[in-house]
């Protein structure tokens, strides 16, 4: 692998151009056998001279979509997430915005109905949502990036004709994976398939699973050879509308609150053997290597969360006078929030320097859990701070500062709490360094 | 028969951006400030496309006179259901100075090279409230004019446009080919899509000058002096209304 290796945007020929870099030296080296319908994604070697384009710098699709989507969430979604956040439901123009827009179907290839965009577009698609809800937010995240994910990654093409349009249009997909007694422990699950000739039986419950209420479809890990252990875990496609299949108890959350979180049961839940997603007993892999792409989009939705919470304070800091000047013009404030832009600057270019490493087929899940951990960190020192700048109003629901103060916990919790990523991170240094000397 | 469109789309300093006067008062601040379509502009694109949807129109065709970013805006109307663009380029002082005249001189030009039976305009650009292409670009081609349309129908061989003017609404008649302006009331602009923003990449986009065309930008006028609005000043409150009203003769305002 070269040291140097670079992705082309399609603003950076012009850049390299500008800088006297022509493409003669560019290759493609990453083609992405995923999926032919992505931007072609090129690797340029022999530029060790010349400039790199900046990580964060946004292809011009990702820039269209970032002022199309920062419109949708200012315009339809931000006059609604006060009511969402205080009657914890999700608003039904909302669900319906983002179908009709094709915020729910960014990766899914044009012939599935879906947008046909890349893996970036989704990361700035879910920032620019965190920004005013990160409620609604994850929603577009779980949504493109595990369980749309999963099925383009790993379904057969007759799953892909029937459920991709539908994920793409009208229905929410929900990932089942945590139960009561597994949750960071994600193999110990006891919800069990057992082979029924040319079907399975599931049984079991979910705990925790977001938008489970309103989804369609569901991806449900299942053990369908216990004798196995973690090797029998499968994962399989189950239709809402299924005998057996029934919503429990809804949690009432402290953020989020614009996204709903409920139980699952599978009470003897038939279906056909063809609804299996990928290979036999490969569900604990899918597992550990799909949801990579989820943290880079947690640790998007975190960054998103920051960056909505500074600008709703920065302009009070710029207007409000206290001992004849303003906020912002005392030295102390002054340092405290350059100290925290720049943190958010950090946050932002790992966050999207994991999702470039992913989007060019490199190794990013030590990138991704480091990237996931930081945003969240940030977002909760983030709001913390803006919270105690802001003053009285801050801790009001005049503002939405407190809002984002409990919409940050969330962060460090789901799609692996922050201690898992620490782990995930130590174990790769341990590989790194073993051979060390 | 189905008509072909062109409207004008004009990049312009975001409507939620507060606007700053430059220190040297030659303009307002542009730089590192967001741009987007002007509203009006949206509205006429809109309602191009839903002419188009009712099969009024068979093409439409939108054109924007500016630097480079103006292919941005080009191509949010591509995406909201546009089939083509043209950028005519304009840059640096001709492009600071750039006015109404000029603008519908190209827009003639382009609706002639095009084969436009309709132009759609917004009434007025947000940065210089202007209100003056849609009238300037009929004057030009000699084409009947219906400005500040709140409805447009189509009935025979021409168009019956609703009109907002003061007070109320006026219906009238005009025949094609014809200019018309967008008024706020029109309708309300869609969202481009996700889907059709990829989409719209593989629409044509064609670059002219304004040079290509025969038409000559050379600045006729010259900025003297761009000043920010006196600031309001503090207000008294009183007591009651024959408090108010002795205040109001007080000042001579009764």
């Amino acid at each position: 692998m070269p040291l140097t290796v670079m992705r082309t945007l399609t603003c950076v020929p012009r850049v390299l151009k500008s800088l006297g870099v022509t493409r003669s030296g560019t290759v493609p080296l990453l083609s992405n056998p995923r999926n032919k319908f992505l931007r072609p994604i090129y690797a340029v070697r022999g530029l060790s001279t010349s400039v790199h384009p900046p990580v964060t710098l946004l292809t011009e699709d990702e820039e269209a979509m970032k002022d199309l989507v920062s419109k949708i969430a200012k315009e339809l979604i931000a006059p609604l997430s006060p009511q969402m956040d205080r009657e914890a439901k999700l608003d039904k123009s909302v669900l319906e915005t983002l179908f009709q827009n094709g915020l729910m179907g960014i990766e899914i290839p044009e012939e599935y109905g879906g947008t046909g965009a890349t893996f970036g577009a989704t990361i700035v698609v879910v920032e620019e949502l965190a920004k005013v809800d990160p409620g609604v937010s994850i929603l577009v995240d779980i949504q493109n990036t595990l369980s749309n994910n999963l099925i383009i990654e790993l379904g057969t093409e007759e799953q892909k004709r029937k459920y991709l349009p539908m994920l793409a249009a009208n229905t929410i997909g929900s990932f089942c994976l945590s139960e009561s007694e597994s949750g960071s422990d994600a193999f110990s699950l006891r919800t069990r398939a057992d082979r029924d000739g040319d079907s399975f039986i599931i049984n079991g419950t979910k705990t925790w699973i977001s938008f489970s209420d309103l989804a369609g479809i569901y991806l449900v890990m299942a053990n369908a050879e216990p004798s196995k252990g973690y090797k029998g875990i499968t994962c399989f496609i189950v239709d809402r509308d299924l005998p057996g299949v029934s919503i429990g108890k809804k949690e009432d959350k402290l953020g989020i609150r614009s996204s709903s979180t409920c139980q699952v049961n599978f009470d003897n839940v038939k279906i056909p053997a063809s609804n299996l997603l990928g290979e036999f007993g490969q569900g604990y892999k899918y597992a550990i290597t799909k949801l990579n792409g989820g943290r880079i989009g947690v640790a998007a939705q975190m960054l998103g969360l920051a960056q909505g919470c500074f600008d709703a304070t920065l302009p009070y800091l710029l207007q409000r006078k206290q001992f004849g000047k303003r906020i912002f013009d005392f030295q102390g404030i002054q340092h405290q929030v350059s100290h925290v832009a720049t943190k958010i600057e950090c946050a932002r270019t790992l966050v999207y320097n994991a999702c470039r490493l992913k989007e060019s087929n490199l190794p990013f899940v030590k990138q991704a859990s480091m990237a996931k951990y930081f945003a969240a960190e940030v977002a909760t020192e983030t709001t913390s701070k803006c919270m105690e700048w802001m003053g009285g109003v801050g801790f009001t629901k005049d503002y939405p500062i407190e809002r984002y103060y409990r919409d940050c916990k969330i962060g460090s919790i789901y799609e692996g709490t922050s201690n898992i990523q620490l782990n995930t991170i130590a174990k790769y240094l341990e590989k790194e360094y073993e051979n060390f000397n | 028969m189905a008509l072909r469109a062109l409207v004008g789309v004009k990049r312009v300093v975001d409507y939620a951006v507060r606007v700053r006067v430059k220190p040297d008062k030659t303009g307002v601040v542009t730089d590192g400030v967001k741009h987007s379509m002007n509203p009006f502009d949206e509205i006429a694109v809109e309602e191009a496309v839903r002419l188009k949807e009712k099969k009024i129109v068979s093409e439409i065709v939108a054109v924007s006179c500016g630097p480079t970013q103006s292919q941005e805006t080009l191509r949010t109307a591509l995406a909201m259901g546009v089939d083509k663009a043209v950028h005519v380029e304009v840059t640096g002082p001709e492009y600071n100075n750039l006015q109404p005249i000029h603008v519908a001189k190209i827009l003639a030009k382009l609706a002639t090279e095009q084969k436009a039976d309709l132009v759609i305009v917004g009434k007025q650009a947000i940065d210089d409230d202007c209100n003056q292409t849609a009238q300037m670009t009929a004057a030009f081609l000699d084409w009947p004019q219906a400005v500040f349309a709140s409805k447009i129908e189509k009935e025979g061989d021409g168009l019956t446009v609703t009109r907002e003017i003061d007070g109320g609404l006026e219906t009238i008649k005009v025949k094609l080919p014809a200019v018309i302006s967008a008024d706020l009331r029109l309708n309300e602009p869609r969202y481009a899509t996700l889907p059709n923003i990829m989409k719209a990449k593989k629409k044509p986009l064609e670059k002219k000058t304004p040079k290509d065309l025969g038409v000559d930008v050379s600045p006729r006028i010259e900025v003297v002096s761009v000043e920010d609005p006196p600031t309001r000043e503090a207000g008294a409150k009183v007591e009651d209304v024959d408090q108010l009203i002795e205040k109001l003769k007080k000042l001579g305002r009764i």
